[in-house]
């Protein structure tokens, strides 16, 4: 019973993940049509803007509110780094999708080749707060601190990104751009200010998936955010492409199909079991979990 | 006259390409050694290996709009799978090279099977996600077979005496010239049949190539298990080349390293392809030696770290081609011709085809009319 807890607890930390990365990009692909291939490129930046903050920003450290801060930096270069590349890069190529796409691809290479060349390959420690590495008595079983930390940051950036799409003038911009963007712009309301609003967004949410996977992995080196972005892009595929639901949902039950398969089958079966999930949601609903049958 | 010439070109190139290892020329700056020193004729073969490698994704990708994220997979299959029969069942290399074969049709055609089902973006990501299961299996070593990260070297007996020894780099090189001529030959061959002209309709508009009455499902999915076999194929010539297998040939970097290749030189053109993974592998090796020269160690800290990495510095040239040469060096080349003879620029070449590297702009309509699964809906109001 205690290890169903356990992985069920590490499963759903493992989603929390992936669901910040692909809200992220499932949010940028909505609205604007690119693939943002440079979403891995923010999380090592958001990993290591923490990591740097936390050594030499006056103030911030591994404890308590110096741990907040130094999250706060990192998620802060990641935002800015994602909305200077948007205003920079991606808004002169816009409405040209493909090239949109091929900057992106050309920016994740350079990004974190520029991150290798200044801080070497090798995985650097994070500094994580104590108390996230010790452990709460969950029916049982001992599950390590910073899986609630990880569900929590979640299940908040859930449901802010809800509230937001809801209830406020850009969320409803944002919202009937992803519906149909020509609409929209011929009401005269100018969506390129939500593009830089929704990849800057983007660009956040990737930098705090890279801040707290530091924390869930105990170190950080440049192509984490690569492999993490893998699993999001599935995750994307199998949530409906510009579902933020569908993204949660998804990125739940492919945490869970992962923890199960790894611990009951063997090692990396997990990660071979949730492409297979893949291939059968896109053979039994091409469109996603969230598409509409028609 | 001048076409007869341009038909001609790819033929002088071979023969040269063929005759340039009996030189003994220097070319200073380019290459360290005379051009027929073992280490020379190593780098010119990679170099022609991958102009193959990334004709073969241009098949895909320029010239069917099917932007795969997942080529790396078929390369890779191909030299572990060589590497395999040659070393746990000491099979001959003909023999290896039947079942690469065999799984270099059927692989693709599986995965193909399940990706063609959605298109656009959504197609690239699933690609990604099953070439990303290929990479896990090698680096988990799975019986000791893949060797992990360690990657996994070629037992030698029994590959033919030929193709073993430094002194034997030549015809290693000549069997990379081979690959890339027998590649050059298939894609120009399919690209002018049928199925090529069929392949074209769908990269600019597959929702008309249905309304014609075929079904592009049938054709997508040839090109994609051929564009996987000819990888494949290259995999054997790199295991060949370098002695082993490495897990660097399964990762998405490397799919990535085509698309880069591909799009330096120009999608949607043959020889534009070649030239851009002759480019990009020359320039990967060379960027590396320039790194660990004295003249670049000897740089301030601002200038010397990010020239440490060359994939820095092809990423950054690869966003400066998106943005400012659209269609590569093949467009670029197309560009000036059209100046040259006298046309305004930026007007259509004329003929039914339209030129070469302007297929981009061209995947542009489609990639807005229908990207991921389910956009082929009433959605705009079509």
């Amino acid at each position: 019973m205690s290890t169903v807890v356990l992985l069920t607890v590490t499963g759903l930390g493992l989603a929390a993940l992936y669901f910040l990365v692909a809200s992220g990009l499932s949010l940028i692909f909505g609205l604007m049509g690119v693939l943002n291939f440079a979403h891995g490129a923010f999380l090592t930046i958001g990993a290591y803007g923490t990591w740097w903050a936390s050594e030499n920003l006056p103030g911030a450290g591994s404890g308590g509110w110096g741990f907040a801060l130094a999250v706060a930096f990192g998620v802060a270069v990641g935002t800015v780094v994602a909305a200077l590349i948007e205003l920079l890069l991606i808004r002169p190529l816009y409405e040209r999708h493909i090239e949109q796409v091929l900057v992106t691809v050309g920016l994740s290479l350079a990004l974190v080749a520029l991150v290798r060349a200044i801080w070497g390959a090798d995985p650097r420690p994070f500094p994580a707060p104590a108390w996230a590495e010790d452990t709460t008595s969950v029916l049982g079983a001992s599950v390590p601190n910073d899986r609630f930390l990880l569900i929590g940051s979640a299940v908040v950036v859930l449901l802010a990104v809800l509230a937001f799409l809801r209830y406020t003038r850009f969320g409803l911009v944002i919202r009937a751009g992803v519906e149909n963007r020509s609409m929209v712009t011929a009401l005269g309301i100018d969506v390129r200010r939500a593009f830089t609003l929704v990849f800057a967004l983007g660009g956040a949410f990737a930098a705090l998936a890279g801040a707290l996977g530091g924390v869930y992995l105990g170190s950080i080196s440049p192509g984490q955010g690569t492999s993490l972005l893998i699993f999001a892009f599935i995750v994307v595929v199998i949530g409906g492409m510009s579902s933020i639901t569908g993204a949660a949902v998804a990125a739940v039950l492919v945490g869970l199909v992962q923890q199960f398969a790894n611990y009951y089958a063997a090692s990396g079966v997990g990660d071979l079991s949730v492409v297979l999930l893949l291939a059968v949601v896109l053979l039994t609903r091409p469109g996603g979990l969230t598409a509409r049958v028609a | 006259m001048s076409r007869k010439l341009t038909r001609l070109a790819p033929l002088v190139v071979l023969v040269v390409l063929a005759v340039l290892p009996f030189s003994t020329l220097q070319v200073p700056g380019l290459f360290d050694g005379v051009l027929n020193s073992p280490g020379t004729l190593q780098l010119l073969a990679l170099c022609l290996l991958f102009g193959g490698v990334a004709l073969s994704y241009d098949l895909l990708f320029g010239f069917t709009g099917l932007l795969s994220f997942g080529h790396a997979l078929y390369f890779a299959a191909g030299t572990y799978v060589a590497n395999l029969a040659l070393t746990q069942l000491g099979w001959g290399l003909g023999a290896a090279l039947a079942l690469t074969t065999a799984v270099g049709v059927v692989l693709p055609l599986l995965v193909g099977g399940v990706a063609l089902r959605v298109s656009g973006i959504a197609f690239s990501m699933v690609t990604l996600a099953i070439a990303q299961v290929g990479s896990i299996v090698v680096l988990r070593d799975p019986g000791g077979l893949t060797g992990g990260e360690e990657g996994l070297a070629l037992d030698r007996s029994n590959v033919p005496d030929a193709f073993v020894g430094v002194l034997n780099t030549v015809n290693l090189y000549w069997l990379a010239l081979a690959y890339l001529a027998l590649v050059y030959v298939v894609v120009a061959w399919v690209t002018g049949s049928r199925a090529g002209r069929v392949w074209q309709a769908i990269r600019e508009n597959e929702r008309r190539v249905e309304v014609l009455g075929l079904r592009p499902y049938p054709f997508k999915l040839v090109v994609f298990a051929l564009a996987g076999l000819l990888a494949a194929l290259g995999g054997v010539v790199h295991l060949l080349l370098l002695g082993g297998s490495t897990p660097r040939t399964t990762t998405a970097d490397f799919t990535l390293g085509l698309l880069v290749m591909v799009v330096l030189g120009g999608a949607g053109s043959r020889w534009g392809a070649v030239l851009g993974g002759v480019l990009y592998t020359y320039l990967d090796s060379r960027l590396t030696d320039l790194a660990s020269s004295a003249a670049v160690q000897d740089l301030p800290a601002w200038l010397r770290v990010p020239l440490s990495e060359p994939l820095f510095l092809l990423g950054s040239l690869f966003v400066l081609v998106v943005f400012f040469v659209p269609g590569g060096i093949a467009g670029l080349v197309a560009r000036l011709r059209e100046r040259r003879a006298g046309r305004r620029p930026g007007a259509p070449a004329g003929g039914a085809t339209p030129p070469p590297g302007r297929v981009v702009e061209q995947l542009r309509e489609t990639a807005s009319r229908g990207v991921g699964v389910g956009a082929g809906g009433p959605r705009d109001g079509v």
